[in-house]
């Protein structure tokens, strides 16, 4: 079901907007809108759509458009022209035109939002700024205190509850916003660089809670990020943004394997391919594989040969047509010490090649991906090799 | 003299006249107005004298020094206070310290009602401040002494034209600071509020004014200040309290009186300074 959809939305800044939106319509650049008119371009025909439960980022350089398009789903930004449909209930509500009272119902209830820079109340302890959502609903003190407690809990600060927000970390802060977005139990969560202000580290850190807790809480999030490494891994889907408009839209493999344009190139020359590759995208298909009667040959070598059934399951692997390899079946929850030694690991292509390059080391042969256990492909020092150096040559390209 | 200096005399801007035509105006017209505030006012500021100073000294002196202890949680600062207000007593100026000290708490309250929602209301309206600027400027810049002819005129000799003219010179402070402790509120945490379902009337009950408060803390206190100074002056127009012996000194020259009602009006302003200090720094929170 679909949480927010953007259907092309114009968002322009200043008092000239009538005379700025036909010079949108033309795809003028922001700089020749701001000339003619004295408007700034924040964005231009945004579509997208974000079904439930995904990780919506919009990324881009700064002054690319994506704070001002994710603004406009909680109303904080006044689209110019266009729909922001935000799902409540069976509804999906037009946040851009609705009245005030229906867009405060939507910020209470639905949409809850977490800053750049935390936006804590100094004034306030922690379970305060917690609580500050239910607070301004108008929920009676004892009902409000059972539930920052709960969300305190969620991001490990029960302990700093009666401090203030300057006495607690940058990366705990934040934390205090995660909470305080979490307390209205809005489905859908606004995040507007998040993790920028924070330091590497703890950045790294905060992206695997967040994680951590969207795999049991299952919110539809709309994040804003600059840097491509979050994004991908944080996204289920990307949008990139340039000058205002959304350059290219889809799943984070897909961004990588083919970036739209020069700009998202250069995005993607900066980035570290292993977590984002999978090896679907990097393998050799069985069909691309040389025979040796029914037997598959997995390397230039011919060292190891496959022998299929009828389906296409892996029945025997040979070395050198002398040893017979024992088959390991590699699952999502195994680690690298569960594989006995000398065996050969079939593994999901969905794996990535990050992971695909650990099991290959750690057993000294290729990896065999299967699907539904038929053999669709195989990844050894060629294909890792390959992969390698597509990132690099796009990096080149975009240089 | 030049011709056009001539001139220029001879055609006079009747700027005085019309002023005092206004005030003509007004007292034609609203006399009965001016006469009530004066009555009410007189009434309050009496009463509330009279009954302090039907508490024995010793015993009120008790409580401000309780006072202090309770605001500021030093017990130097309390027995500083405590021998202070002994000092004044044995000046002989106690009835003149609770006369002024009334009419200057009459004067903060006053301008704080007046001055606390219009520095809001100016925060909010940019063209509201354009408006209020040079007549706040205009407000500071007059010499005091102007400001207690059209207040006598309005509300005779005593106390109100006294008060009227203190929250006159001193609600400016309170306005403008109010206005830039709630202008300079930080963009984001009203748009956390806001992104939160924040209504106008939340927005400024749990943002702007706590976060305001340091700064329209900071007016209270510039405004008793000024409100002293004030009230001194306020003796010129009859107003009894500490300005009265001043005053009388400088008419007969008494070297002694003019000293010692000078020193208990700096007592005076120095505790007032030390009880409104912050105890917390600005933005630790309550």
């Amino acid at each position: 079901m679909t949480a927010v959809e953007f259907k092309k939305v114009d968002i322009v800044f200043g008092d000239n907007q009538q005379e700025a939106i036909p010079m949108v319509d033309a795809g003028k650049t922001r700089e020749e809108i701001l000339e003619k008119t004295g408007c700034v371009l924040g964005v231009a025909d945004g579509s997208i759509k974000i079904e439930e439960g995904e990780i919506c980022v919009l990324m881009g350089l700064s002054g690319s458009g994506k704070s001002t398009l994710l603004r406009a789903v909680n109303g904080l930004n006044k689209v110019t022209r266009g729909e922001v449909l935000v799902r409540d209930g069976d509804d999906l509500i037009d946040v851009a035109s609705c009245d005030a009272k229906t867009l405060r119902h939507m910020r209470m209830e639905r949409v809850s939002m977490v800053f750049q820079q935390f936006a804590l109340l100094p004034w306030r302890t922690v379970s305060e700024n917690v609580g500050l959502g239910l607070e301004l609903k108008g929920m009676p003190k004892a009902e409000r205190e059972a539930i920052v407690e709960e969300k305190l809990k969620m991001v490990s600060l029960d302990q700093w509850k009666d401090k203030y927000a300057h006495e607690l970390s940058g990366g705990m802060q934040q934390r205090v916003g995660l909470a305080r977005a979490f307390a209205t139990d809005a489905d859908i969560l606004l995040m507007d660089e998040p993790f920028s202000a924070l330091d590497p580290l703890i950045r790294d850190h905060l992206q695997d809670e967040l994680l951590e807790l969207q795999r049991n809480l299952k919110k539809t999030i709309v994040f804003v990020s600059h840097d491509l490494d979050e994004a991908l891994k944080i996204g289920t889907h990307i949008a990139i943004m340039e000058g205002g408009r959304i350059v290219q839209y889809g799943e984070p493999e897909e961004i990588v394997l083919n970036p739209a344009n020069e700009y998202v190139a250069e995005f993607v020359a900066h980035m570290n391919p292993l977590n984002v590759l999978r090896c679907a995208s990097l393998m050799t298909p069985v069909s691309d594989l040389r025979k040796d009667g029914d037997r598959v040959i997995l390397d230039k070598y011919d060292a190891f040969k496959v022998a299929l059934d009828s389906k296409g399951a892996v029945q025997k692997v040979t070395f050198e047509d002398k040893e017979e390899l024992p088959v390991f079946s590699f699952e999502a929850d195994h680690s690298l010490d569960d594989i006995p030694d000398c065996n050969i690991v079939t593994a999901s292509p969905e794996i990535t090649m990050k992971r695909a390059i650990e099991l290959r080391q750690s057993t000294g042969n290729p990896v065999l991906l299967s699907e539904e256990g038929v053999l669709v492909g195989v990844v050894g020092d060629e294909e890792i090799y390959q992969g390698i150096l597509r990132q690099s040559s796009i990096a080149d390209a975009a240089e | 003299m030049s011709g056009i200096e001539q001139w220029l005399v001879d055609h006079k801007i009747p700027v005085g006249k019309w002023g005092e035509s206004f005030f003509d105006f007004l007292i034609d017209n609203f006399a009965g107005f001016f006469d009530a505030i004066t009555d009410g006012g007189s009434f309050l500021i009496d009463g509330t004298v009279d009954m302090l100073l039907f508490i024995p000294s010793i015993v009120l002196i008790i409580l401000i020094t309780g006072l202090a202890q309770y605001l500021q949680r030093t017990w130097k600062l309390s027995l500083f206070v405590f021998l202070s207000l002994l000092f004044i007593v044995n000046l002989g100026y106690w009835t003149e310290t609770i006369e002024s000290l009334v009419l200057v708490v009459y004067a903060t309250v006053v301008c704080m009602i007046t001055g606390v929602p219009l520095g809001i209301a100016a925060a909010h309206r940019p063209w509201l401040y354009s408006l209020l600027r040079p007549v706040l400027d205009l407000l500071q810049t007059i010499p005091t002494f102007v400001y207690l002819i059209p207040a006598m005129t309005l509300f005779g000799l005593g106390m109100v034209p006294a008060l009227v003219a203190t929250v006159i010179f001193a609600v400016a402070a309170p306005v403008r600071l109010t206005h830039l402790g709630v202008s300079s509120v930080p963009k984001p945490l009203i748009e956390a509020a806001e992104s939160f379902g924040a209504t106008k009337k939340q927005l400024l009950w749990k943002v702007e004014i706590p976060y305001a408060l340091p700064t329209i803390m900071a007016g209270v206190t510039q405004c008793i200040m000024l409100s002293l100074s004030m009230v001194v002056i306020g003796a010129l127009v009859g107003a009894s309290g500490l300005g009265k012996p001043v005053v009388r000194a400088l008419n007969s020259r008494q070297i002694d009186m003019g000293i010692e009602a000078g020193l208990a009006i700096v007592v005076v302003a120095i505790l007032l300074d030390r009880l409104c200090k912050q105890r917390n720094a600005p933005v630790d929170g309550a």
